[in-house]
């Protein structure tokens, strides 16, 4: 029962964040590029003021799965990386936490790329 | 004088010609499909934790991004994703599969220019400002926080 409304809370708060982007989409027009950074930071915000770690602990893949889980391991990492090494972490953290995520889109896009042709639109 | 109308013109022009999507099938698709796929992130998760109990939550959180990058950008290969996107619009951009769906659509539509100048150029049209404005915050974020502790 307890597994079944976790997976009830991750379905509804996942779905309310995309209902959300899909809402921008529609009031402003926006395209997906800024619908992208603009989630990001919203992540990075979060993390950043410390609010994220509440959010994450109930609602799981509902908010880590979103691209905002992405800007707050961005966020999470330099605070992180600052309080072991100093400035440095500063510069290093955001991308190292999130090396794992950009290297797999990139690497797998690339591989993708080679191995597949292009669908025409219609 | 002259332009103001011309650019009235053209703007009632262009809002006649954008496709009207209706907001509550649109928003419910979304709704749906975004759910699912967090759902599938999270079912993957789980089964990670399940198989290897020894792996730390946050390694579990990184292969489960990762799973489900391969799985986008493979949908992405053999043309799924995009129909997916049709239907879910903000659904299919929102999560990470969004993501890697914008890196993996452009490379794998710019291949007919060349691996340097078609993939490696056009892999990052949408994912580059994300990462531009993604790395800025982070740095912004780490030295605020920096500052901070000098105190």
């Amino acid at each position: 029962m307890e597994m079944f409304l976790d997976y009830l809370w991750v379905f509804l708060i996942g779905g309310t964040i995309c209902a959300i982007g899909e809402l921008l989409i529609i009031t402003t027009n926006i395209t997906s590029a800024r619908i992208l950074v603009t989630f990001v930071l919203v992540g990075v915000f979060l993390e950043a003021v410390g609010v994220y770690d509440y959010i994450s602990d109930f609602a799981k893949a509902g908010v880590n799965v979103p691209i905002i889980g992405f800007g707050a391991s961005l966020a999470r990492g330099a605070i992180g990386a600052v309080k072991t090494h100093g400035l440095l972490g500063a510069f290093t953290g955001g991308l190292t936490a999130t090396a794992g995520g950009i290297a797999a889109a990139v690497g797998f896009a690339f591989l993708f790329a080679l191995i597949f042709k292009s669908h025409t639109k219609k | 004088m002259e332009d103001k109308k011309r650019n009235e013109q053209y703007n009632s022009y262009v809002k006649a010609k954008i496709p009207k999507t209706k907001p509550w099938p649109s928003l419910f698709n979304s709704f749906l499909v975004g759910g699912i796929i967090c759902l599938i992130g999270q079912g993957i998760n789980d089964l990670l934790m399940l198989a290897f109990p020894a792996m730390s939550q946050q390694s579990a959180w990184a292969y489960t991004l990762i799973i489900l990058i391969f799985i986008a950008s493979f949908l992405t290969g053999i043309g799924v994703y995009d129909q997916i996107g049709k239907f879910a619009g903000g659904g299919s951009i929102v999560p990470i599969t969004g993501f890697s769906n914008s890196i993996a659509s452009p490379s794998i539509e710019f291949k007919s220019e060349g691996i340097i100048y078609g993939i490696c150029v056009k892999m990052f049209t949408i994912a580059g400002p994300v990462i531009v404005f993604g790395t800025i915050s982070s740095i912004v974020v780490g030295l605020i926080y920096w500052i901070i502790s000098l105190f």
